[in-house]
């Protein structure tokens, strides 16, 4: 039988404690995963050189931060359906770039997906569920394929791997929050002016990507 | 709820090729300078190739309640323990990594998904799992000067602990999101699966 519980602020209090002191614990058990005491063969900068990658490179960033706007301003489920998904199907193609699988045109996707995913933040775009997630997800195979080829070789995989997704992760979480300024009617505007932004920075990356190819 | 009799057969032929083909050695043991048993009960924190499925399935387990919980936290280290003793005993020099990489990368996805389990396949994973990397474990002991035996019950404690403290929280959990912040962890351990299996590959197609 389902015991009664009602809202009050004490339960609501004792429940946000035993959620913080969860994450406390996952945040210990996550944490020695970067124990730069322990360095074997070069695991701590696997680490750190995986930690890094994501966000060494501006189209990157645009990118995985619209993810979270998007996916905050669509509300839930998707707000929640496309931080799970996006690692996954993005490590599904870092693993082709890694296994040397050629993909065509992988510079104007990445392009293409700032200028998209910021347009869509723009014009408070709100497609069916699965139409977002296989958007996102062809932007996710694109940005996972660039960062998989680019990986260096000699480093810890492991350590690298856990890097480069808690960063990607840290990313998605970054635009939530910035996501949910959306409730109010000024944070409304200023997320689309946001949107503009990134879209305008992918046009920038497609200029960029088509005179180099033209080149 | 019962696994349907095929599947179970299919799981306990998977699992017992597994143990014929036996994996070679691919954690590494910590020496911490405070003795074998120490040494083994530090060896989970600092070894993420034993940590992240660990994590997953203990997760796993909560999330489907203090019954799974329950299960699990008697299951794995015990198939861990006895895995160890037969990677001791036996010290096995072949290599499987891959299996390794496919486990974390299924359990990962298993938490991911959050749908409901029969207990007989979550507990199954976990005697796979332990069997599997106690025997990596074990075969390494094997070439050890000092107290294999106290490494062992040393890496049996720490997993017993990290266990209890994982599925206890995450069955307890009540908001929300805290659900959907395992759900995304459990994403992440398995993109991090995906990536270690390309770098396995690294330039094979």
């Amino acid at each position: 039988m389902k015991r009664f519980q009602p809202r009050t602020m004490k339960n609501f209090v004792q429940r946000a404690g035993a959620a913080r002191h969860s994450l406390v614990i996952l945040f210990l058990f996550l944490y020695p995963l970067a124990a730069f005491a322990h360095k074997r063969g070069g695991e701590a900068i696997g680490f750190a050189s995986g930690f890094e990658h994501p966000i060494s490179g501006l189209d990157h960033i645009l990118a995985m931060v619209a993810v979270g706007m998007w996916g905050a301003q669509l509300g839930a489920p998707a707000m929640w359906v496309l931080p799970v998904v996006f690692p996954m199907v993005m490590a599904l193609g870092g693993m082709m770039g890694l296994m040397g699988i050629k993909l065509p045109g992988i510079e104007l996707c990445i392009a293409l997906s700032a200028l998209a995913l910021g347009f869509a933040v723009f014009r408070e775009a709100r497609p069916k569920l699965w139409i977002a997630a296989i958007i996102v997800g062809f932007f996710a195979i694109a940005h996972g394929h660039a960062h998989g080829t680019e990986l260096p070789l000699g480093a810890s995989g492991v350590l690298y791997s856990i890097g480069f997704v808690i960063a990607t992760g840290l990313l998605h979480a970054l635009g939530i929050g910035i996501g949910l300024i959306h409730r109010w009617p000024a944070g409304r505007i200023a997320l689309r002016f946001a949107g503009a932004i990134v879209a305008m920075g992918g046009v920038f990356f497609l200029w960029k990507a088509i005179s180099g190819e033209a080149a | 709820m019962r696994m349907p009799r095929p599947r179970l057969i299919l799981f306990w032929l998977t699992l017992a090729i597994t143990l014929i083909v036996a994996p070679s050695a691919q954690a590494h043991l910590v020496n911490t300078g405070f003795g074998p048993f120490y040494d083994g009960l530090t060896h989970l924190f600092v070894t993420p190739e034993d940590l992240l499925p660990v994590i997953a399935l203990a997760l796993l387990a909560g999330l489907r309640g203090p019954r799974f919980g329950r299960s699990v936290l008697l299951a794995l280290p015990a198939a861990w323990l006895v895995g160890s003793t037969a990677g001791v005993l036996l010290a096995p020099q072949l290599t499987l990594p891959a299996l390794e990489i496919i486990l974390t990368i299924g359990l990962g996805a298993l938490l991911a998904a959050d749908r409901p389990l029969p207990l007989a396949f979550v507990v199954s994973l976990a005697i796979l799992l332990g069997l599997l990397h106690g025997i990596l474990n074990g075969s390494e002991l094997a070439n050890r000067p000092s107290s294999g035996e106290m490494v062992a019950v040393g890496v049996t404690v720490g997993l017993f602990v990290s266990v209890s403290l994982l599925a206890g929280q995450a069955s307890s959990m009540r908001v929300r999101w805290a659900r959907v912040a395992v759900r995304v962890a459990g994403s992440w351990i398995a993109a991090i699966g995906l990536l270690m299996l390309g770098w396995a590959t690294h330039g094979t197609a």
